[in-house]
């Protein structure tokens, strides 16, 4: 088949992929959801500083990959729909509460205190994920190795996409055949690197998303055997909540290794094939974040704020049940609490004026059952 | 998810029953959906002054009050009304809900950060069994069948959800047995 022929049918098929998105966009905006006018203009608003910054990131589009397009406008839908739910989500009282609380304690006086603590904790529970290994060994390597896969792949793609980074040959150097050639990696532009052609720096940085696509692939494994033989991950899954984001992440690392494979061994012929099936697994990945499993990811470092309150309060100090007349929760939550639960429209103030959630959790078991006791002792009867 | 689950099957508590046994929290530990640890409270209610044991499983609220101060939209009801332990994904372990639960139900796990719960067995419930605790329960304070088969047992009794929590009421998928004639728990 001829290359223009070829070509042509590639471009179709993006065409095809960007009509898609938009239909879907439409669809998902006007059946699904109500618009959330704020989530809305924010969302826009970051689209288009990001479109600039793709304009102006890759040098007025000289550094641009224009075979990129259908990816850029994944990433470009992807972080609208993220946006888009992050400041829904936002919007949600206890949400806001714990947001609100965790920016203003980073940057109260405690700031490099707290900044220290939000450092160790980025490292430990995001970068390594360490709160996953007390649940199982298997399941810390499984997250482990697909989310480490997945960053780096993040790291390299994204910016690639939106012509940020680009890679060139040193000129100097590509002159004289004898010559090493050096190669050099630009970010917004400004050469950031230079690595010898042919080195194991180059290897490694060439198929540096081959090697996230093993990590990926291991960990989705690592998680597919989980879900096949534990019982209780049998009894609550869902295809769509649990299955189809390793479906997913394995389609989009086999097809990207794919790439490789064809141009390592099939000297190129299944190229087009390759490309687009990676692109349209790649493509349904970005437009699936906002909504499903993967929205984990933007929620996560919201465990950090949890971990600044909690300091934060125990320095305050602590809640005394009147029950069991020991500390139980830090005093600036139970009060941050009653706020909220008084937001959502749950009441929980007694008729003498102090609040059901004064008591632990201990002792509200305990009120629960004196108050059933007592209902037994008015009918006069224990049992019945 | 296939799903077996009854409808017709319902959880009843009669805390005044409770022995103390902890029968209910060997067993509660073998659910799967719990990771083999155990999610039932059996505690004693005012140790100085009796020996009152009380016990204590999720009440499945209608509109559950943890759910909705989750701030990571963790926690969610299906379409049996069963309130689901945090997505594991999602939870970021704040303890909203352990603080904010009316029946003290939500355990904060530490080492994992993260909160759990009881879920009615959901891998047994869903299966058709009788959630773990109330296979055990040798003094029936726990019971999970149907309506007809509680009015039978105990018929001075009414299955009640309704709980008033000062200005606020409480409705929920577990009954607890009370008087007959009640309609709800007042607590205060």
């Amino acid at each position: 088949m001829p290359d223009h022929v070829t070509h042509k049918g590639m471009i179709s098929i993006r065409y095809f992929l960007l009509a898609a998105l938009y239909f879907y966009t439409i669809r998902m905006t006007v059946m699904k959801f109500r618009l959330n006018k704020k989530a809305f203009l924010v969302a826009l608003c970051c689209c288009i500083i990001t479109v600039a910054l793709v304009f102006y990131g890759s040098r007025k589009l000289q550094n641009f990959d224009a075979a990129l397009i259908a990816y850029l406008f994944g990433t470009v839908f992807a972080l609208f729909g993220i946006i888009y739910r992050y400041c829904v989500w936002l919007q949600r009282p206890p949400t806001w509460m714990y947001f609100k609380r965790g920016w203003q304690l980073l940057f109260s006086k405690s700031f490099v205190e707290y900044a220290g603590l939000s450092i160790q904790k980025l490292v430990r529970n995001i970068a390594f994920q360490r709160f996953i290994y007390p649940r199982g060994k298997a399941r810390w390597w499984g997250h482990f190795l697909l989310a480490t896969g997945c960053l780096l792949a993040f790291s390299v793609t994204i910016p690639l996409t939106l012509g940020w980074i680009h890679f060139t040959m040193n000129p100097a150097t590509s002159i004289d055949p004898a010559d090493t050639n050096l190669y050099e990696a630009h970010l917004f532009g400004f050469k950031v690197m230079e690595f010898k052609l042919g080195s194991w720096i180059a290897f490694f940085i060439f198929h540096i998303l081959n090697w996230c696509s093993w990590l990926v692939i291991i960990g989705c494994l690592l998680f597919m055997r989980r879900r096949l033989t534990h019982a209780g991950q049998i009894a609550t899954q869902t295809f769509e909540g649990d299955w189809l984001p390793l479906i997913l992440l394995i389609g989009i690392s086999v097809t990207g290794l794919g790439l490789t494979y064809d141009y390592e061994f099939l000297k190129g012929k299944t190229y087009e094939f390759m490309a687009v099936t990676h692109a349209v697994t790649v493509i349904l990945f970005l437009i699936w974040i906002p909504f499903g499993k993967f929205f984990h990811i933007i929620q996560r470092p919201a465990q950090v704020g949890a971990h600044l309150y909690k300091k934060e309060g125990e320095k305050k100090g602590m809640a005394v049940c009147p029950h069991t007349h020991k500390p139980f929760a830090t005093q600036m939550h139970i009060d941050d609490l009653k706020t909220v639960t008084t937001e959502l429209g749950f009441d929980f103030t007694l008729e003498d004026g102090s609040s059901h959630l004064d008591l632990s959790p201990e002792g509200k078991r305990s009120a629960l059952a004196k108050a059933h006791l007592k209902a037994r002792e008015e009918s006069g009867k224990f049992f019945g | 998810m296939t799903t077996y689950y009854k409808t017709e099957m319902e959880f009843f508590v009669d805390m005044q029953r409770c022995i103390g046994c902890k029968a209910c929290e060997a067993a509660c530990a073998e659910c799967e959906t719990n990771g083999q640890q155990s999610m039932i409270h059996v505690n004693y209610v005012e140790r100085a002054v009796t020996i009152q044991t009380t016990v204590q499983v999720c009440m499945h609220c209608d509109d559950p009050v943890c759910a909705n101060v989750c701030p990571a939209d963790a926690i969610s009801k299906d379409e049996f009304g069963v309130v689901h332990t945090a997505n594991s994904a999602r939870c970021i372990g704040c303890s909203n809900c352990v603080m904010a639960c009316p029946f003290g139900v939500p355990i904060k796990e530490e080492k994992y950060d993260m909160m759990m719960k009881c879920n009615m067995c959901y891998d047994r419930t869903s299966a058709g069994k009788k959630p773990m605790c109330a296979t055990v329960c040798p003094s029936q304070a726990l019971y999970y069948g149907t309506r007809e088969e509680m009015r039978k047992m105990r018929p001075n009794s009414v299955p009640v959800n309704t709980f008033q929590f000062g200005k606020l009421e409480v409705k929920t998928k577990v009954n607890i047995m009370m008087p007959a004639g009640s309609t709800r728990l007042k607590v205060d």
